[in-house]
């Protein structure tokens, strides 16, 4: 507000021209246009203070006893399940998106209308259908069983690395088609045959360069992990969102929800910072 | 070439058409092994295509190119082994910018001629000291500068063993002050006998250190010889407003 430069800008200045004088009356209503932002935020803010009835919702969603009874078992349990299915489900989301963006960059048209034809329905379902319908419907229609996996059935994993690996295979394929073209020409120069130039040059680089997206796809299916909520499972098979939702049930207070979901903040925060620091140093290197 | 011996190189009739507009107009050449060839002229003449003919980077139209007498352009040819055979320097260095200079020179060693890590590693570091880069060995590209990462590139060629290097305008990317320790290398490399076709705007190269120079225009070869005679005493008008343009400056 107390620019200098403003100052010296006064009535008594030779220097500028009249016409050029309107920049004061544009700072002044820029100005007063905040400050009119700030008061309105305020009153709001305060009729809400005013209001609200702090005690009951200190009691619903804030409840001290509520809270601690759900430890150790949200974490020893819930959380656990829940970064077990996301480090399951987002491996074999990559494995499979990684196949089916090389199949799409594929010479053979058969090989890429098969992909794209995977790519097209798995991103086009809605997830919760895909969980419904591999986890659930699956078992019972087929009479397959899902094995178990570190305490978690795989029904929903299968689900899961079906959905994340449709998205992350046009991740890569678009990391694959960023490396530049010189990088091929010097491997194939060297006599590498085309795998070895894919595994060994231009994979490597791709991953590097969507390294940022990857990581935004994992913290995606850590919170579409919570989808499998939908699937009826034992205590010990409960991942957060399921364990918070049946402890909020019987308790009638939203606090296993808050608690639940400041866990999923603690996981899904320092690994979106995470990302900056690797973009950081990636652009370092290249 | 007079000498009755194979030529390492060779381009009979060779065409290149990208859609309508044919870049090479039927080319007719011989590098001799041993030989240095410069091939000169203006951008847009077709050289750089033709250079990346040699080892069907570029996918010839029309003709066939000759590596040691093997015709590479016959369907069935194995061009991962012919290429082996000849290395390949470009414009903008195309180092792999994941791998330290060291793992650079050691990748294709492994992959390709199946050494073992030590060997190749060892065979590298003689390479970059070739070079006169070993202290760079842990070096990242992206730490390098541009004439150093010129010279990994060709530590990289050079540790396969290759019979004829090829450079296509390995110094046109680089600031005036790096292009002399390049420019060095390559004349080392054609000092020890290396068979060398060399795509390149240094008319000072192409007169001290090559054997024979082709000038290019249009898609043809418009005029070759002697450096001496090409660059001192050209025959066509094209030739000579060309060498006018470039030794103006």
């Amino acid at each position: 507000m107390t620019d200098p430069t403003v100052e010296r800008l006064g009535e008594g200045e030779e220097t500028l021209p009249e016409l050029y004088r309107s920049g004061r009356a544009k700072q002044r209503r820029s100005r007063n246009s905040r400050i009119a932002a700030y008061t309105l935020g305020a009153l709001i803010v305060a009729a809400v203070v005013v209001t609200a009835d702090w005690e009951r919702i200190g009691d619903k969603y804030f409840n001290g006893q509520i809270a601690r009874d759900m430890f150790p078992d949200v974490i020893t349990i819930a959380a656990k399940n829940t970064v077990v299915y996301t480090v399951f489900s987002f491996t074999g989301g990559v494995v499979l998106g990684l196949s089916m963006a090389l199949l799409r960059l594929s010479s053979i048209r058969v090989y890429r209308s098969f992909a794209a034809t995977y790519i097209d329905i798995f991103r086009g379902l809605p997830a919760l259908l895909t969980i419904i319908l591999v986890g659930f419907m699956t078992p019972i229609a087929l009479g397959i069983h899902f094995p178990t996996l570190f305490g978690v059935p795989t029904g929903g994993i299968v689900a899961l690395s079906l959905v994340a690996g449709a998205y992350l295979a046009e991740t890569i394929r678009s990391g694959i088609e960023a490396v530049p073209k010189g990088q091929v020409e010097a491997a194939r120069s060297l006599g590498m045959t085309h795998a070895k130039t894919l595994r060994k040059v231009v994979i490597p680089q791709a991953f590097r360069i969507i390294i940022p997206p990857l990581t935004n796809e994992l913290v995606l299916l850590l919170k579409d992990t919570s989808l499998l909520a939908i699937l009826g499972v034992t205590i010990t098979q409960k991942e957060l969102t399921k364990f918070a939702q049946s402890e909020s049930s019987r308790t009638f207070n939203g606090t296993p929800l808050v608690v639940a979901g400041a866990i999923y903040l603690i996981i899904t925060i320092p690994l979106t910072r995470l990302v900056s620091q690797l973009e950081k140093r990636n652009k370092a290197m290249r | 070439m007079t000498d009755g011996t194979t030529p390492a190189i060779e381009l009979r009739d060779l065409r290149k058409s990208f859609g309508s507009n044919e870049v090479l107009k039927g080319i007719d050449l011989a590098v001799a092994p041993k030989q240095v060839v410069c091939v000169i002229g203006a951008s847009g003449s077709g050289k750089s295509t033709l250079l990346r003919c040699v080892n069907r980077l570029e996918e010839p139209t029309g003709g066939q190119v000759l590596i040691d007498g093997i015709d590479i352009t016959h369907p069935d040819c194995d061009l991962d082994l012919v290429r082996r055979h000849i290395g390949m320097v470009f414009q903008q260095f195309n180092l792999f910018p994941h791998l330290k200079a060291l793992d650079n020179v050691t990748l294709a060693q492994r992959e390709v001629l199946g050494r073992s890590k030590q060997e190749a590693e060892e065979v590298g570091q003689e390479m970059l000291d070739r070079v006169g880069l070993a202290e760079k060995a842990g070096s990242y590209p992206s730490q390098l500068s541009g004439g150093q990462q010129q010279r990994v590139a060709i530590a990289r060629a050079l540790a396969m063993n290759p019979e004829m290097m090829l450079f296509d305008e390995a110094t046109s990317a680089l600031d005036p002050e790096l292009v002399g320790d390049v420019l060095d290398v390559m004349r080392t490399l054609a000092s020890e006998g290396m068979t060398m076709l060399v795509v390149t705007h240094e008319m000072g190269f192409a007169r001290r250190v090559s054997d024979h120079v082709v000038f290019m225009d249009q898609g043809v070869i418009c005029e070759q010889g002697p450096p001496d005679q090409v660059l001192g005493n050209p025959q066509t008008p094209r030739l000579q407003q060309f060498l006018e343009q470039v030794l103006e400056h």
